[in-house]
């Protein structure tokens, strides 16, 4: 066992950090920009043209969370080559497989972490925006300066939640032709008839990229929460 | 020069301000004082545009807005640049040190540079005695402290009016004692301030104008002593139930 360990770990962790790391790290940083806008667009209070962009981004949570990743994935990568539309896209859209992940995996985890950052704007006291209204300051100061800054400190670990689950599901992304670190044990099972161990295997690396993670959460919360106290100097 | 007329505002079926008019004097301290749910907090905020009252009229310095109509933003914006507000929680920024949260307005709304703006900091938190706590975070502060750190970054604005929301009233006497000193030292430099207290014994010695407010309306509007004078029974009865005088009977 020890031998197939040696022999295969090479392997795994080239297509872990050529695909499953570099997927999961651009999706995520995309996702957030997404789950931002998101976010502050339902949060506006502006009416007319805003009306209906909010209704278009509930729309987007409400679809991307109500449906399952794997099919999202079927459907942007298997699907969207049939969209065919005279004289936009007269062949459909066709996608590399990586782009099609990365712009599955950033478009769903942007819906889930809309709903975080929603929520930890949310939950900052109103006194903190009247503070910051009474000094002068326009609604994207107060929200640059003051709301947004206290409100990554509360998000932060639902926010790592997401970015663990998503280092996982990258792993869907096997079914859509793409050799990550999975699809790399399914390969090697299927040659040397050891499943227990190559799924195990790739079950422990997986665990050990969501255990950094982990540790850079903390790392984060603490860097975060410097401000926050319990007891009086 | 600061001054309301006719202003309305109801909360449901709850008129919180009937009808207000009054004027707000320049270099001198207008108390407001009257029974809890009265609307004097909703007067002060008012004057914010931290609440929108539903008609009226507000004058300020030259400007002269309809409340009945919308107010652009920009109009809000810049009488809030020259009035500042004291809350009863502080609402400090906690995730700025106490020096930031006094430097804060100056750079990020009256666009100075950062040295000048730190220089000015560091020299109001030594006004209000606590020119050693300013690296400190406002976690660390007691109340008594954030509410001195609060008027710092109020007076860090150089505002026209100070509008000062119950600014003791979360604290026990000898921290309210600490906040009081230093509003009574703002107030002979003669910086426009109205403040909604219930401390009268405070109101009697701050007090170049005291405004009694019952039901959304004024009842009184006038000078001190012609307050603490007054033969009219429902704020004598104020009084004395304020300064606990029953008690001794």
């Amino acid at each position: 066992m020890w031998h197939i360990i040696q022999s295969s770990t090479p392997q795994l962790l080239a297509a872990g950090f050529k695909y499953t790391i570099p997927i999961a790290i651009i999706s995520f940083i995309i996702g957030l920009v997404i789950a931002l806008i998101t976010a502050l667009v339902r949060l506006s209070s502006k009416k007319g043209f805003f009306y209906i962009l909010k209704a278009i981004f509930r729309f987007y949570v409400w679809l991307f969370r109500s449906t399952p990743l794997l099919v999202q994935l079927f459907i942007v990568y298997f699907g969207l080559p049939y969209l065919k539309i005279q004289g936009i896209f007269p062949n459909g859209i066709q996608l590399n497989p990586v782009i099609a992940g990365i712009i599955t995996f950033s478009l769903n985890t942007g819906a889930y972490c809309s709903e975080t950052i929603r929520a930890s704007i949310l939950s900052i006291p109103e006194g903190q925006w009247e503070a910051a209204y009474s000094i002068g300051m326009t609604k994207t100061v107060v929200l640059r300066r003051i709301i947004l800054p206290q409100a990554i400190r509360i998000s932060l670990p639902p926010l790592a939640n997401s970015f663990i689950s998503l280092v996982k599901d990258t792993s869907l992304a096997a079914s859509i032709t793409i050799v990550e670190m999975f699809e790399v044990s399914q390969q090697i099972a299927a040659q040397n008839y050891q499943p227990l161990v190559m799924y195990s295997l790739v079950a422990v690396y997986y665990a050990i990229f969501c255990t950094v993670l982990t540790w850079l959460q903390g790392y984060l919360e603490k860097v975060t929460s410097r401000y926050v106290t319990t007891s009086a100097e | 020069m600061l001054k309301i007329e006719n202003l309305t505002k109801t909360f449901g079926n709850h008129q919180a301000l009937d009808h207000i008019s009054t004027t707000f004097p320049e270099n001198k301290t207008t108390v407001i004082v009257g029974p809890s749910g009265s609307g004097k907090s909703t007067l002060l905020r008012s004057l914010n545009f931290l609440e929108k009252p539903e008609s009226g009229h507000y004058h300020f310095d030259d400007l002269d807005i309809d409340l009945s109509k919308p107010v652009s933003s920009s109009t809000i914006l810049n009488i809030r640049r020259q009035t500042e507000m004291v809350f009863q929680g502080y609402n400090l920024f906690p995730h700025l040190s106490v020096i930031k949260n006094v430097m804060e307005g100056p750079i990020y709304v009256l666009h100075k540079d950062r040295a000048t703006a730190k220089k000015e900091a560091a020299e109001l938190l030594a006004k209000v005695g606590l020119a050693e706590k300013a690296d400190v975070y406002p976690a660390q502060l007691s109340g008594g402290q954030a509410q001195r750190v609060a008027i710092a970054r109020s007076l860090a604005m150089h505002p026209e009016y100070i509008f000062l929301d119950e600014p003791t009233s979360a604290l026990d006497p000898e921290l309210e004692l600490e906040v009081l000193k230093v509003l009574l030292q703002i107030a002979k430099e003669k910086q426009s301030m109205i403040i909604v207290t219930h401390n009268l014994a405070f109101a009697k010695q701050v007090a170049d104008k005291i405004i009694f407010v019952e039901d959304g309306k004024i009842l009184f509007d006038g000078s001190e002593p012609d307050f603490f004078g007054t033969d009219n029974q429902r704020i004598l009865d104020f009084i004395s139930a304020m300064t606990f005088s029953d008690l001794e009977e």
